[in-house]
């Protein structure tokens, strides 16, 4: 079937990726185990569930409802074998992911071991958490990582919401590489579209970063491109060692440009670029000193939601919203990519 | 009223060519972005134009998408550098080329009705 354009990034990948691109590995126990030490066994590894495992082969799994309905019944102690779950839904290591997302949407287990084809042994297990981890590893975008291990227990989208900021990309620029300039914020435009952002917000988001960027590469000698995304805006980090400027209000003059002749022959050097980041930006805020270098920081307002689509229909550029309504709008895009994951899948 | 122009529209007005096309090519163009400063046709522009260019090294690419140009029209004839067509082609920008001048070639779309972005509400 010829792909649609409008299938987004994800979808394609959903399709590539296989389940072994995202599964880890995991502790087994074996079936002689007993049920008073199951506790002890997913506490210390942080995990709610262990596949059981003899003669290299998975018989079940043990998880902590298990283990609680074993306390309720008496918790009379008989190997693991005998309060096991047995009826398990796998998957093999060579399914596309997207089988693995269906599975995730059909079952709610929030976890599946996964098999080799070819033995039928266990390789490891596979989480939702690893699934949205390993999609935006493919994506090359470095996602917030604050101690991850601690929420492949806990439910990582409720986590991350906490957070401010729940994605971050980081890129270094070279200074005086002009045929390079704009690389980075393609790069960035495009990986916003993987995301499913709205293009508006792209469109400008690429417009200040690549007027920043020529800038760091032309003036600045290179330096460092950031952009952090929370829920509300997408904050543009540009920071440079180089000269700096003495006079910021001058230079934000539409037409001021200290470029040489031969800058202006390439089209750049017309005193547009700060005024540029300005009018794409809500927020616009230069620290410089000569000699201490410049850092430039632009704040482009945005409301996720599903599809990363504004939160208001009647206005592109979204006013940033209460507290509180902000943690479930996180939820919603993060868990919105999941679900249109599985849409996609479907289709 | 926006009127849209297709490619073949396009193409006959400017007696151009296509240089660089795999599809790419939107049947939709909404309007003419006419300049030589990159700056300016990331302030000036609308998504979808049709840009008109005398510039021809690698950073025009970037420049067209950015602003999310259509596709990129070099004047005068101007080969763009074989850079420039490389990093087009990754973009999957369209690229056409047009011997006309910069001042013909936006009198003769202005003269079809291609409006600039100002005259869109
Ligand atoms: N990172 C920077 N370091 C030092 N000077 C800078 C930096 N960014 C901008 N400038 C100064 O600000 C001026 C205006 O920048 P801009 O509005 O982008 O226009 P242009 O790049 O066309 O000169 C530049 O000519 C330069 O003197
Ligand atoms: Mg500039």
């Amino acid at each position: 079937m010829k792909k649609l354009p409008h299938i987004h990034k994800v979808q394609e990948l959903v399709y590539e990726l296989k389940i072994r691109d995202a599964a880890h590995e995991t502790v087994t126990i074996s079936p002689e185990t007993m049920m008073s030490q199951v506790r002890q066994i997913l506490r210390s590894k942080k995990i709610t569930a262990a596949p059981v495992v003899g003669d290299n082969k998975l018989l079940g799994i043990v998880s902590v409802e298990d283990y609680i309905n074993w306390v309720q019944d008496g918790g009379e102690d008989v190997p693991v074998s005998q309060r096991m779950s047995r009826d398990l839904v796998t998957l093999f290591e060579d399914e596309a992911m997207v089988d693995a997302i269906k599975d995730f949407d059909r079952y709610k287990y929030y976890e599946f071991p996964v098999l080799s084809r070819s033995s039928g042994e266990l390789i490891g297990i596979v989480t939702r958490f690893d699934v949205i981890a390993s999609l935006l590893k493919a994506l090359d975008i470095d996602y917030y990582r604050k101690e991850i291990s601690q929420y492949q227990r806990t439910n990582f989208f409720q986590e991350t919401v906490s957070e401010s900021t729940f994605l971050t990309f980081n890129y270094t620029v070279a200074g005086g590489e002009i045929g390079r300039g704009g690389e980075v914020a393609s790069k960035l435009k495009k990986n916003l579209s993987y995301l499913g952002i709205h293009p508006e917000v792209i469109r400008r988001v690429a417009i200040v970063t690549y007027e920043a960027e020529m800038n760091l590469i032309i003036y600045g000698g290179g330096g460092q491109v950031k952009a952090d995304l929370d829920c509300q805006k997408i904050t543009v980090t540009v920071s440079d060692d180089g000269p700096g400027i003495d006079d910021v209000e001058k230079v934000m003059q539409p037409g001021f440009s200290t470029a040489p002749d031969w800058i202006r022959e390439l089209g750049f050097g017309a005193g547009m670029g700060l005024p540029n980041i300005k009018n794409n930006s809500e927020q616009l805020s230069i620290d410089s000193k000569p000699g201490k270098g410049t850092r430039l920081k632009a704040i482009i307002l945005w409301r996720c939601g599903r599809d990363g689509e504004p939160g208001d229909e009647s206005e592109t550029v979204a006013v940033p919203g209460k507290d509180g309504e902000v943690a479930d709008e996180t939820k919603e895009s993060v868990g919105g990519l999941i679900s249109d994951l599985g849409a996609g899948g479907d289709a | 009223m926006a009127k849209y122009f297709s490619v073949q529209d396009l193409l006959t007005t400017l007696e151009a060519e296509i240089l660089l096309d795999d599809g790419w090519i939107r049947d939709r163009i909404c309007c003419v972005c006419a300049s030589d400063l990159h700056s300016d046709i990331m302030a000036h522009s609308r998504p979808n134009s049709l840009l008109l260019t005398g510039l021809t090294t690698p950073q025009v690419i970037r420049t067209a998408e950015m602003a999310e140009m259509a596709a990129v029209c070099f004047i005068h004839g101007k080969m763009p550098h074989k850079e420039t067509i490389e990093l087009a082609r990754k973009n999957q920008m369209p690229l056409v080329i047009s011997p006309l001048s910069m001042y013909d070639a936006c009198g003769r779309l202005h003269a079809a009705g291609l409006p600039s972005r100002d005259d869109i509400s």
